[in-house]
């Protein structure tokens, strides 16, 4: 490497993800002891595209994922606490306890939800990048979905209209080769994920998802691309989840040697090695800064449990909003009236 | 202040007009909205007076562009969405009915969607199976969603005002053989503000012997049967517009029933698990003893919209079939 390296920066994208990984590690050891109910998909493997592309944007800029959402919440920076205690069902949750493990939202900090029907959130990812360029602002929105996800009917005509209004939004697909257990392969005819972008005319990158270095450094230059000229991208994370589906999954699918195979290239793994490498870190340093995550892990089962349910007085609050009554309108002004900002051209 | 005689479509063109005037956060994106002027006309001249950022024809995908607006009203735009027809909703069905009702418990209260879906609803003139769908009962069964049913050019201006100033997301569910109609409404803004409560039925016609509860296309066959039942057969209908589903105004209905006693539902939608069944549960749960006889409905029938005219009129609700109705609830 020939760059300047943050070591800072570096260290930090090693310490995200193993915030994501020993927080899952515990929340399957919760899941297994009965202590939390509903559904729990787990990102571990898949730790370097959550981390590697929220280093390489702003906290202002709008990120939505489907239903194996703790890494992106976690990844933009929120506590382990209210993510443990979501899982939980406490009203100290992310949500409120009323979302869940498949539902993290975090409006401080533009995390626009975890969302559990499968491509469904496809056109809300659309919808934040229109409303950053309906407003002139120079924020991009970041969709992530898996494999499974590019099938559907929603997802193809969000990137349609994405391309076609030019929205300022990269659509990430976290190709772990398997939409629950049908292998890509037996779910789209397709050479490669990438490709599908091109029938959108769209911009496709392919990036190696267990590098978070690469994962960053692409998607960086496609932010500060598109933060200039908005379009959209369609950029597709190779990487591999060690788990199963969800906790049900037996993973008969796939077999030993090919799991084993993958954890050979597992983002932590790697990337803590080359820093050691790289002399930005020691073998002690490493070890300490495990332990210090794993106790924050534990800590954040201890805070769930002891953390309230919901009030069940507020069963019915949660439905309808009551009007702002402080809402401003901003009336429409002659200078405005003109504007288009949708361009329909295409930039072949 | 001197009201106008206007149509059902001028009536919500002003106040599409209206409510973009006033606020840039508003827009309006449908298919052929904004160079064909609207499939029905409703955003006539739009396009011309607010320009193509804020009236924006969308490609033939329905759910993309629901989700699309869903996502702009979670960041605090306040989309009007348009659908050709409520039957075509039926494709943005996951949008509508998962997404928009569901963010604000989902997320804990942290973000809603102040968005607005709107377009033609419920039984046209012959144009078969597909496009004739009353998705009344259908959505008002989702929490969340808020369910208007104008059926004059006043309710049509005033409700659709609210909806998009309501912070949830409101169905307006438009009646496209009234578009025509004409009705009186006070004049446009700046000189008059039009906005009307969602969830506030009206009494257009009172009467001491029946009531008859209609809403959307069914009010003026309710009118109609009302007229009919007092010249032949000296019954005294109420009629009441419901004018929204959800929020329902039971305040008003259990008051007109308490006075009359009879009732007949008259709904533009299929009968099983349909407006009449909640409607009919509520008085029985709450003012059962103020029922002199069985709750009657009219309601398409429990069959797909066959296209042949005859067929169609027979399936469909109609003023006949209200009089009947009545007639039956009254014993006469």
């Amino acid at each position: 490497m020939s760059k300047k390296v943050n070591k800072e920066a570096e260290l930090k994208m090693l310490y995200d993800m193993l915030v994501i990984r020993r927080f899952e590690e515990k929340a399957q050891q919760q899941y297994q002891m009965q202590k939390i109910g509903g559904f729990l998909h787990l990102y571990i493997g898949q730790e370097a595209v959550a981390v590697g592309s929220v280093a390489a944007t702003r906290p202002d800029d709008y990120m939505i994922t489907a239903y194996r959402d703790h890494g992106h919440a976690l990844a933009r920076g929120m506590g382990m606490n209210e993510a443990m205690a979501e899982i939980f069902g406490k009203a100290t949750g992310c949500s409120k306890g009323l979302g869940g493990s498949m539902h993290y939202f975090d409006k401080a900090r533009n995390m626009m939800g975890g969302h559990a029907i499968v491509g469904g959130h496809v056109p809300l990812g659309a919808g934040f990048a229109f409303a950053a360029r309906y407003r002139g602002e120079d924020r991009i929105s970041l969709c992530y979905m898996g494999d499974g996800a590019i099938n559907i009917g929603a997802f193809h005509e969000a990137l349609n209209m994405a391309a076609l209004w030019r929205l300022p939004a990269i659509f990430i697909c976290e190709n772990n080769q398997f939409a629950m257990g049908t292998a890509a392969t037996r779910s789209n005819h397709l050479k490669e994920i990438a490709d599908r972008g091109a029938g959108y005319n769209m911009k496709s990158v392919v990036i190696d998802g267990m590098d978070v270095r690469e994962v960053r450094d692409k998607i960086a230059e496609i932010a500060t691309a598109i933060r200039k000229e908005p379009e959209p991208y369609w950029v597709e994370c190779r990487t591999y989840r060690y788990r199963g589906h969800s906790m049900s999954d037996p993973g008969t699918y796939r077999t030993k040697e090919e799991l084993e195979k993958h954890k050979k290239d597992d983002p932590i793994t790697n990337f803590s090695s080359v820093l050691i490498k790289e002399g930005l870190l020691t073998d002690e340093e490493f070890k300490k800064m495990d332990a210090e995550i794993k106790a924050l892990a534990s800590e954040s089962v201890k805070f769930a449990e002891s953390s309230p349910d919901p009030d069940v007085a507020k069963l019915h609050d949660y439905t309808f909003v009551e009007n702002d009554p402080n809402y401003q309108p901003i009336a429409t002004t002659p200078d405005v009236r003109g504007q288009n900002p949708f361009s329909c051209t295409f930039s072949v | 202040m001197e009201m106008r005689e206007i149509t059902y479509r001028q009536a919500l063109n002003e106040a599409l007009a209206e409510e973009l005037e006033r606020d840039q956060n508003v827009f309006l994106m449908g298919e052929e909205v904004a160079q064909y002027n609207g499939a029905y006309k409703i955003s006539q001249g739009l396009l011309e007076r607010f320009g193509p950022k804020r009236i924006i024809d969308a490609p033939i995908a329905e759910a993309g562009f629901a989700g699309i607006g869903i996502g702009a009203a979670m960041v605090g735009l306040r989309p009007i969405i348009e659908f050709m027809s409520f039957s075509f909703s039926l494709v943005a069905f996951d949008q509508v009915a998962n997404n928009a009702p569901n963010m604000l418990t989902m997320s804990g209260g942290q973000f809603h969607c102040p968005i607005v879906f709107r377009g033609i609803n419920g039984p046209a003139h012959q144009l078969g199976a597909t496009h004739m769908h009353a998705t009344e009962n259908l959505y008002s069964n989702f929490a969340g969603l808020k369910v208007v049913v104008p059926s004059t050019p006043r309710d049509a201006k005033g409700l659709l005002k609210a909806a998009v100033r309501d912070d949830n997301p409101v169905l307006v569910m438009e009646v496209e053989l009234l578009y025509g109609s004409k009705g009186l409404v006070e004049p446009p803004m700046p000189e008059f503000d039009l906005v009307l409560p969602l969830g506030k039925a009206s009494v257009p016609r009172e009467g001491n012997d029946l009531t008859i509860l209609s809403y959307g296309r069914t009010v003026a066959y309710a009118h109609k049967a009302a007229e009919a039942l007092e010249k032949e057969h000296g019954i005294h209908a109420e009629v009441v517009d419901l004018r929204s589903i959800k929020p329902l105004d039971t305040e008003t209905i259990f008051a007109s029933v308490a006075k009359t006693h009879r009732v007949v539902v008259a709904e533009q939608c299929r009968p099983f698990c349909g407006i009449a069944s909640e409607l009919t549960f509520q008085i029985q749960e709450h003012i059962f003893d103020e029922l002199d006889a069985p709750v009657a409905r009219v309601s398409m029938e429990e069959i797909p919209v066959p296209y042949s005219e005859v067929l169609e009129h027979a399936m469909l609700p109609s003023p006949e079939k209200i009089i009947a109705a009545g007639r039956k609830v009254c014993g006469v």
